[in-house]
């Protein structure tokens, strides 16, 4: 690798990362036990509160890795947490590049998310629960991202995976948003046991070589110092089985049907858990273990592949979906595929700067959608919407800009994250070159659909909705609208952080040449796309009068997102079900409970055979004492 | 002297009377009793046997014997006392509680 260590990097002790996590679960501690006595002004004191200072610890973090030498990282160790044998693993929580920028997204956008939902939650009676939950999902995240080793690695990744379950099914009397709530969970279990399969591998391999470390920077410098410790056979094992906890943590083919429905939960719930944070772990995870998936080429092709294939998929389902989050959340899916498709060439800093910016504006995407249904008296049908730009200047301005970012227009945020995916895709280290136009097409279906959402939304001049509702349609308060203004910030501005510089140091992280067609050819798409979108749905009414009508052909196939929730259900659930129903009627209730019931039935049909002798009556035991000892002596006597 | 058999045969009838007197009385009193008859026939056959063999183990052994029966008579007297006072019978019929 052309980013080997260099002799200047270093290691700082430091005793303050701890309170990154720390803060956010007294946040948690003080909503469970405290909060229900003082009520909901203290509530929305603290909640964002905590996390806020969070942010300040980050930015501490932040400042102070900035003022070492690059490559260098702060690490703070708490205490030895696992002793057994010749493994030791400890309670250390590491900051470096990459762990810098996480924690600033996810306690900035966070803190941003918190401070909305103060008003997003403002009318719900159990905002105290809610709070705790989003308190606990920021500290899981955030522990998440600060482990040092596998293990607390993966304490995080349960952690946020329990939130996210938590606060899919917040409104659990709703038996379909508790339904969401446990398919986000199941799938989610799926990926786990093969993200757990791939860690014992990974530890079973490395052990046989005398290796006992779960140290994410122990097992780079193993692998760098004793190169093929990893067979390459091995090490694409290894890196497909933690893939496929990625696919089930970040939504990819096949494990991303649980996503579209997690958007049951809150709105800022959405913003903040399924498109900001969480979903990224699995982006996260292959730039943090880069050094493991550079061993196989394989994998990374596989984890390309997916990629290209789930957001070429998603983005064609968010093309007739009617649902404001329903379109957001196929966006995700799809989104999250480019930022794979980063990772799987090995363009981890391309991949991690979508996935900065993808933060910004699809958290202030779904924001604006949440202000919208909570303008609209909680209707989410953008059927019944249109026009909602006069109505709600802040939410549809900064709404446009996300769309605009998201699109990939020259000089806002996503337009430089996204064409830096697709530039390493046709001439990285790893190109694929054929998914580079699977990527612009992608890009081009990404911008119409954004802006088919915009249009239906907030363009036109009547509101398609009841005459109550549209009466009652109002710009949400200044708790709501002040995250919003500050996302829009980034989402245009956010494109010109130094990101690759600030991550080069760590993996490939760069530019790369490539023809001016090649370069400029996303963006032509993306601008096809908006003006497609515009002379369907901005100059006439006619598309959204036939969004009323039922769909037909390629349309029917897009609105039933591929049938593959019925295929799911028909060959996997359903037969599992049946099987589970054999053996629960069948094995269970048969022949374990008849084993069980048919043994004391016999001893009572035995029993009531010969209770007949137990009368009670001594009379009767002493006469059996006396035929007994008189046939006992007549053998005596008689036969011996 | 007279013969060891004539003792026997003594104990066996006095043995006999008490075993039929606890197998086909009803009044647990008479059962009582004919317990007493039986641990008596015993005592007869024993010291019969120590006179017939010049030894004083047999005697020893009665008074082992009447030592037990005297402490079983105050036991079993008092149960069929609590027995009446709960049952207000001492009819062995009657007293099936332990039936299956």
């Amino acid at each position: 690798m052309e980013h080997a260590h260099t002799a200047a990097q270093a290691i700082e002790a430091v005793s303050y990362l701890r309170w990154i996590v720390f803060f956010p679960l007294i946040g948690v501690l003080f909503n469970i036990f405290i909060a229900p006595k003082l009520g909901r002004r203290a509530i929305n004191l603290v909640a964002p509160g905590v996390i806020l200072i969070a942010f300040a610890f980050a930015w501490t973090a932040f400042e102070a890795l900035g003022a070492l030498p690059p490559g260098s990282a702060l690490v703070d160790n708490l205490y030895p947490w696992i002793t057994t044998g010749q493994l030791n693993v400890d309670f250390s929580l590491r900051v470096d590049a990459l762990t810098a920028v996480m924690i600033l997204i996810i306690t900035g956008v966070g803190a941003l998310i918190h401070i909305y939902s103060t008003g997003y939650m403002a009318h719900d009676e159990d905002v105290a629960r809610y709070f705790t939950y989003l308190n606990l999902f920021t500290a899981s995240m955030l522990l998440l991202v600060l482990g040092e080793n596998l293990l607390l690695f993966f304490v995080g990744w349960e952690g946020v995976g329990l939130c996210s379950y938590l606060l899919i099914g917040f409104w659990y009397t709703d038996d379909e948003k508790a339904s969401a709530g446990k398919k986000a969970f199941i799938v989610n279990r799926i990926g786990d046991a093969g993200f757990l399969l791939g860690m014992f591998l990974l530890f079973w391999t490395l052990v046989a070589s005398g290796v006992w470390t779960l140290s994410f920077s122990e097992i780079q410098t193993a692998i760098a110092e004793h190169p093929g410790i990893i067979p390459g056979g091995v090490a694409t094992a290894i890196c497909l089985l933690l893939f496929i906890g990625a696919a089930g943590k970040s939504a990819q083919i096949p494990l991303y049907v649980w996503l579209p429905d997690a958007m049951a939960g809150p709105t800022p719930v959405s913003a903040l858990i399924h498109a900001a944070t969480m979903v990224t772990a699995g982006v996260y995870m292959i730039a943090r273990l880069h050094f493991l998936y550079e061993l196989s080429p394989t994998a990374l092709s596989v984890v390309a592949h997916v990629a290209a294939f789930t957001a070429l998929l998603a983005a064609s389902i968010a093309l007739v979906q009617t649902d404001i989050k329903k379109v957001l959340a196929y966006s995700t899916v799809s989104q999250l595929g480019y930022m794979f498709l980063g990772v799987g060439v090995g363009a981890y800093g391309a991949g991690v700067f979508h996935l900065m910016t993808h933060a910004f504006f699809k958290a202030l995407l779904f924001l604006g959608a949440g202000s919208v249904i909570h303008g609209m008296s909680d209707e989410q049908d953008i059927r019944k919407m249109g026009g909602l730009l006069r109505k709600m200047p802040f939410t549809g301005w900064t709404f446009l800009l996300a769309c605009i970012a998201i699109a990939g227009v020259p000089g806002f945020s996503g337009y430089y994250s996204k064409d830096l995916i697709l530039e390493e895709v046709y001439a990285g280290p790893h190109a694929q070159p054929l998914l580079y136009w699977v990527g612009t097409f992608g890009a081009g279906m990404t911008a119409f659909y954004m802006f088919r959402l915009f249009f239906v939304t907030f363009w036109g001049r009547e509101i398609r909705a009841s005459h109550e509702v549209a009466h009652h349609v109002h710009e949400s308060p200044w708790s709501m609208l002040i995250p919003l203004i500050i996302l829009a910030v980034f989402s245009v501005l956010g494109g010109n952080l130094p990101l690759l510089d600030w991550l080069s140091p760590l993996f490939h992280a760069g530019h790369v040449e490539v023809p001016d067609l090649i370069r400029w050819l996303p963006t032509v798409a993306g601008a096809a796309g908006i003006v497609l979108a515009f002379f369907m749905y901005g100059t006439s009414t006619k598309a959204v009068e036939q969004m009323n009508e039922a769909p037909a052909g390629i349309r029917n196939l897009l609105w039933n997102k591929w049938y593959v929730d019925e295929a799911y259900d028909a060959f996997i659930v359903k037969p599992i079900a049946a099987l589970a129903n054999g053996f629960w009627k069948g094995v269970d209730t048969q022949v374990i409970d008849g084993t069980v019931n048919g043994t004391a039935r016999l001893m009572e049909y035995g029993a009531s055979v010969i209770r007949v002798l137990q009368t009670g009556n001594v009379q009767n035991y002493a006469m059996s004492f006396l035929v007994g000892v008189t046939v006992i002596l007549f053998l005596g006597v008689y036969l011996w | 002297m007279v013969p060891i058999h004539y003792h026997l045969i003594l104990s066996a009838i006095l043995f006999t009377i008490g075993t039929m007197g606890v197998l086909l009385r009803r009044n647990t009193i008479i059962i009582f009793m004919s317990v007493e008859l039986m641990l008596n026939a015993v005592n007869l056959s024993f010291v019969a046997f120590a006179q017939h063999w010049g030894s004083m183990d047999g005697q020893l052994i009665v008074f082992f014997v009447m030592a037990v029966a005297a402490a079983e008579a105050a036991v079993g007297l008092a149960i069929i006392l609590m027995v009446f006072r709960t049952k207000e019978t001492v009819n062995a019929d009657e007293l099936n509680l332990m039936r299956g």
